[in-house]
C-alpha cells in the first residue's frame, strides 16, 4: 500500500502470537482468574504506536484468531477488540503525549470498556456470567502496560517500526 | 469502524443463532491446532521429565500394585461375563430390548486453557478418528460431557457441568429417573424436578438412563451429596458430585455406541428367532 515497503510487519505478528499464546496457556487453579488480558494489551500498544499499520480491522482480525483459540462465540472478542482499537486509534496524538502512568490509566479503561462489551455478548446470548473478579485482570493489565510498552517500543525501535 | 462492529455482531448472532458457521470455525481451528499443541508443550515436558526420574523401586511397588489391580479385575470381570450372560437372557424372556454394543477410542486432554466462563476441554482426536458433534466421552470412573465442535485434529468436549448441559439419568438403586443439569458453579450437578415424596437418599449412585438417547445406558454419572427440602420449593433440592474426575483425568475415552440400523437389525432377529421358538 505505501510506497516504502512496511518492515518490521514480522514483530506485531510475533507478538499478538506470543500473547495468543499467553492466553490459552494453562495456569494453575486459583491464578487463572487473575490471567491478565495479554492480546487486548499488544492489540492497544499497535493501535497507539503505529495506528497507520494496525488499525480496527487487524484488531477485528486478531480477535477472530482469540475466539477460535479460545472457544468462546465466533466474534465475541473480535467486537470488544475493534471497538477499542477505533478509540486508541482516534486518540493516540493525544495519548502519546502523556507520560506513561496517565497512558496505563488510559489504557485501564479501554480494557474495562473490552470486558464490558465481553460481559454484553455472554449476558445476550444467555452463557453463564463470569464471578466479579472477572474485572481484576484488567487492574493487572493497568500493572503491566508500562512494562509491555518499554519492551515493545524498543524492540519496535530496534526493527525500524516505531 | 462501523463495518467491524456490524460484522462482530453479525457474526455473534450467526454463530448463536445458527451453525453455518460450524464449518469456517473448523476451518479455522486447524489453523489454531499448531497454537493448542505448542501450548501444550511446557506440561508434556514436565511430565515426560517427571516420568524419566521415577526410578527403579517406585517402578517396582507401581507395577506389582497394578498387577494386582489387574487380577482384581480380571476375577470381576469373569463374574460380569456370566451376569451378563444372564442378563441377556431374562432380557430375552422378557422380551425387551437388549444391550447395545459399544467402541471405544482412547483420547487425550490437551493442556490447553479455554474461555473461563465455560466448563470446555479440548481432546486430541478429531474428525480424522471418526470424532462426531454429540459424541459422548467417558474417563475412567464415569460421564464426563460429549463433544460439541470438532475438526480433523481435535475436538472441544463440553462437560456435564457446564450450565448449559444436562443429560438424563436414574438413580441405580431404584431407577427412578430424572435429569442431571450442570450448575455452572464449582464442580456439581443439580436434580431437576424430582417430587417431594421421591425415594432418592444422600450417597446414591446416579447412573445414565439413555433416555435421550445420547449417552449409552448404564455409565455412573455423580453421586448424590444433598438432598433438601425448601418449604418455598415445589420439588425436592438434589446436588449431585460428578464421579468423573472432571479436572484431573487426562485421558479419556470417546464411545461409539453401534449404529441405530445395525441395533435395529439385531432386535429383528431376535425377534424372528422368538417367533420361531414360540
Amino acid at each position: 500500500m505505501t510506497d516504502a515497503p512496511p518492515r518490521g510487519g514480522w514483530l506485531i505478528l510475533a507478538s499478538l502470537l506470543i500473547a495468543l499464546l499467553l492466553e490459552i496457556l494453562p495456569m494453575p487453579v486459583g491464578v487463572d482468574a487473575f490471567r491478565p488480558p495479554w492480546v487486548a494489551l499488544v492489540t492497544l500498544f499497535w493501535c497507539l504506536n503505529v495506528p497507520e499499520r494496525f488499525g480496527v480491522f487487524s484488531a477485528f482480525a486478531t480477535g477472530l484468531a482469540l475466539d477460535v483459540a479460545s472457544g468462546s462465540l465466533f466474534g465475541q472478542h473480535a467486537l470488544g477488540l475493534s471497538l477499542i482499537a477505533y478509540a486508541a486509534g482516534e486518540l493516540h496524538r493525544r495519548i502519546r503525549l502523556f507520560p506513561l502512568w496517565q497512558q496505563a490509566l488510559f489504557v485501564w479503561v479501554l480494557l474495562l470498556v473490552e470486558r464490558l462489551l465481553n460481559l454484553w455478548v455472554l449476558a445476550a446470548t444467555g452463557q453463564p456470567m463470569p464471578f466479579p473478579i472477572y474485572w481484576v485482570p484488567t487492574l493487572l493489565g493497568l500493572l503491566l502496560w508500562p512494562w509491555l510498552f518499554v519492551i515493545l517500543s524498543d524492540l519496535g525501535r530496534r526493527v525500524g517500526l516505531v | 469502524m462501523i463495518l467491524a462492529v456490524v460484522c462482530a455482531l453479525g457474526l455473534i448472532i450467526a454463530d448463536h443463532r445458527f451453525d453455518h458457521l460450524e464449518r469456517v470455525r473448523s476451518l479455522l481451528s486447524v489453523l489454531a491446532y499448531p497454537l493448542h499443541l505448542a501450548v501444550n508443550v511446557p506440561s508434556a515436558l514436565i511430565r515426560s521429565t517427571q516420568e524419566r526420574l521415577t526410578d527403579a523401586a517406585q517402578l517396582r511397588t507401581m507395577n506389582t500394585a497394578l498387577s494386582r489391580e489387574n487380577l482384581l479385575l480380571k476375577a470381576r470381570l469373569q463374574q460380569f461375563e456370566s451376569l451378563e450372560a444372564e442378563n441377556m437372557r431374562l432380557r430375552d424372556l422378557l422380551g425387551s430390548s437388549f444391550n447395545i454394543g459399544e467402541r471405544v477410542l482412547i483420547a487425550e486432554i490437551l493442556a490447553v486453557d479455554l474461555t473461563p466462563s465455560r466448563q470446555q476441554v479440548m481432546v486430541n482426536k478429531g474428525t480424522s478418528s471418526g470424532v462426531f458433534v454429540g459424541q459422548p466421552v467417558l474417563d475412567a470412573n464415569a460421564v464426563m460431557g460429549q463433544v460439541i465442535r470438532t475438526n480433523p485434529f481435535s475436538s472441544i468436549v463440553l462437560l456435564i457441568t457446564d450450565s448449559d448441559h444436562s443429560l438424563p439419568v436414574e438413580v441405580n438403586r431404584n431407577g427412578l429417573r430424572s435429569i442431571a443439569a450442570g450448575s455452572g458453579i464449582g464442580q456439581g450437578l443439580e436434580l431437576l424436578y424430582i417430587p417431594k415424596n421421591a425415594d432418592i437418599r444422600e450417597g446414591d449412585l446416579l447412573v445414565t438412563s439413555g433416555m435421550g438417547e445420547r449417552f449409552p445406558p448404564g455409565y455412573p454419572v455423580a453421586r448424590v451429596t444433598t438432598v433438601r427440602q425448601d418449604p418455598d420449593n415445589p420439588f425436592t433440592t438434589v446436588l449431585a458430585e460428578p464421579t468423573a474426575r472432571l479436572d484431573r483425568s487426562r485421558e479419556v475415552l470417546m464411545v461409539w455406541t453401534l449404529d441405530p440400523q445395525m441395533q435395529q437389525q439385531a432386535l429383528t432377529d431376535t425377534e424372528t428367532s422368538e417367533g420361531a421358538s414360540q
